[in-house]
């Protein structure tokens, strides 16, 4: 299931000019509040007539303005999940769940249990939404769009009304939708943590104009985006599986390159994580330190160096297959003598990875 | 029970309430179409067909009732036409004041349901369309819910309004007792005769019983739907 988008639009004082293909997986639109992340969506919805523009879903055309197709939205078979969640106020959850079914009756999509189950909103049916929190109403219209049987579902920022701990829980939900119905997915997202966790690829959009495309390790690891990124967002995202649990509580994981010890229990043995790992908590050693608390000292080379902001520079690094990022001082750059080719050792601190920054699912690079 | 009203009280009493009833019911399609039409659609002549629908609200009633007579009666152009085609006579016939009433009764009914649909919220039915409802569905499902205390408000507002009204009915049906002699009719006719203040009063009385009685249903009915339509 491939998406291709091509849009142009003129509202006053914005202009729109996307082109971007989405493969299989969730796909993140990523960028700024008024980048046209929404406009985009939108479009691709059927709820926003572009002036000019050509989206197919896997070859059916849905909308190409150059032989005047339009399709409603009604007609497009591709679901929305909206940030305000949008719950019929007058139905139960069980008729909200219902309501696409009514529309699409005969295809056989996934069965309203399994959606039920894998949300977890078994016991809220009978109540209506006003009687729902925040997290629960997402789930909720989450599992709506789902049952109405979409070929491709929108999300534009669910999390974004959420606090913290919601955030965490609809994330969750979110990586199981994604691994486990093979959905696509293009969400909208100003959150690089939310890039991080669920994104496969990631389209990368400023001023009405698509910046890049790449995967979310790619996009995560390119100093070039630092300043739509935040200087303190850059960082790689790197594949690893629970090897074991340690009796002091931390847990062993397995690189590509290597065993790497985080606190606390993450998931179940065997299971594939990304783990983020940020570009400031990350220091270089030109010889293997001794006598250092950090558990993590893994042998590198140095691939690249770029001038970031300020008088950081950003180290592409190679542990192995997996790329690492750096952010250190000019002047350690100097004192160290770093230049390309160059072997040294990456001390990660374990605590420095915090328990959101791992993503369960696989990484695709 | 029935004889502390005359026969011919009675049978104001009842025609009115049946005249209500169908000019309530009849008039409450137009009504809710009209009000969608007012609220969301911009077309040639929307603003003329607002002045329309509101104009028997500011016509003298006298007036409305004039050009009822001029268009529905026997040799105006509706009124040959439903006679020719239909066999239906409006003029002085009880379903003349049917007519009257609903004509009368329907700027009141449309602002209510209006209102109602310039409350809900588009986004709600953006949604439906997402999950497949075409816009028929989309109304039939999403919208008509919503705005269901608006519609029943507007229905009660309505047979208030078809019970109290005296001047276009009696303009273009008059007032021959047992046919189109509604309560108003009838208590005016009351007042003309020497010694008829009696029978009058116990007609205001009943008046005032239904229009008391309706607007507490009404409140109680819509404050019903809405908490249901609020989602609690």
């Amino acid at each position: 299931m491939t998406l291709t988008v091509s849009l142009q639009h003129r509202f006053a004082g914005f202009a729109l000019d996307v082109s971007f293909d989405a493969p299989p997986g969730v796909t993140v639109l990523f960028g700024r509040s008024g980048s046209g992340k929404s406009t985009v969506i939108n479009a691709v919805a059927g709820l926003l007539r572009t002036d000019k523009g050509r989206i197919t879903l896997d070859g059916r055309v849905v909308q190409d303005s150059a032989t005047g197709v339009f399709l409603p939205p009604h007609r497009r078979r591709i679901g929305y999940v909206f940030q305000d969640g949008r719950l019929f106020p007058h139905l139960t959850v069980r008729q909200n769940l219902s309501y696409g079914r009514w529309f699409s009756v005969g295809e056989s999509g996934v069965g309203f249990d399994r959606v039920v189950d894998l949300l977890g909103i078994g016991a809220l049916l009978e109540r209506r939404p006003g009687a729902l929190s925040g997290g629960e109403k997402s789930r909720v219209a989450i599992g709506r769009a789902i049952l109405a049987n979409p070929q491709l579902l929108l999300m534009d920022e669910p999390l974004a009304a959420l606090d913290e701990a919601r955030k965490a829980e609809i994330m969750t939900y979110l990586e199981r939708l994604r691994d486990e119905l093979r959905l696509p997915i293009l969400y909208v997202s100003h959150s690089v943590a939310e890039v991080a966790r669920l994104a496969t690829t990631v389209v990368v959009m400023d001023e009405g104009r698509c910046l890049t495309t790449g995967t979310a390790a790619e996009i995560l690891a390119d100093p070039s985006l630092a300043a739509i990124m935040g200087p303190r967002e850059l960082g790689a995202l790197i594949p690893a599986r629970v090897t074991g649990r340690e009796a002091d509580g931390m847990t062993r994981l397995e690189t590509a390159t290597g065993p790497i010890l985080l606190p606390g229990e993450i998931g179940p043995v065997g299971a594939s994580l990304r783990v983020r790992i940020m570009a400031h908590e990350v220091i270089l050693s030109r010889g293997r330190p001794d006598g250092l608390s950090a558990q993590n000292i893994l042998p590198a080379v140095v691939e690249r160096l770029q001038n970031g902001e300020g008088p950081s520079v950003m180290v592409s690094l190679k542990i192995g297959p997996d790329p690492i990022l750096a952010q250190v001082t000019r002047r350690a750059v100097i004192e160290l003598g770093l230049a390309p080719g160059q072997s040294v050792h990456v001390i990660l601190k374990s605590m420095a990875v915090a328990r959101d920054h791992i993503a369960t699912g696989s990484v695709q690079t | 029970m029935t004889d502390w009203l005359s026969p011919d009280e009675w049978r104001a009493v009842a025609l009115s309430l049946r005249v209500s009833f169908w000019a309530t019911l009849v008039s409450l399609p137009f009504g809710v179409l009209a009000a969608y039409a007012l609220a969301r659609w911009s077309f040639w002549g929307r603003t003329a067909l607002n002045g329309l629908v509101h104009l028997p609200l500011i016509l003298p009633p006298v007036v409305t009732g004039y050009l009822l007579l001029l268009s529905f009666g026997r040799k105006g152009f509706f009124g040959q036409f439903l006679d020719q085609w239909f066999g239906i006579v409006l003029a002085f016939r009880w379903t003349g004041a049917v007519l009257a009433a609903a004509v009368m009764a329907f700027p009141l009914m449309v602002r209510a349901i209006r209102l109602a649909i310039e409350a809900v919220d588009q986004r709600l039915e953006q949604a439906a369309g997402t999950l497949g409802a075409s816009r028929l569905w989309v109304f039939v499902t999403v919208t008509l819910p919503l705005i269901l205390p608006g519609i029943i408000a507007g229905a009660i507002l309505a047979f208030a309004k078809a019970m109290g009204e005296f001047g276009a009915t009696i303009t273009f049906v008059s007032n021959i007792p047992g046919q189109t002699q509604t309560l108003p009719s009838a208590i005016y006719a009351f007042l003309q005769v020497p010694g008829g203040d009696d029978q009058a009063f116990r007609l205001v009385l009943v008046a005032v019983a239904v229009a008391m009685g309706a607007l507490i249903l009404s409140e109680w009915v819509s404050r019903a739907v809405a908490r249901r339509v609020a989602g609690q």
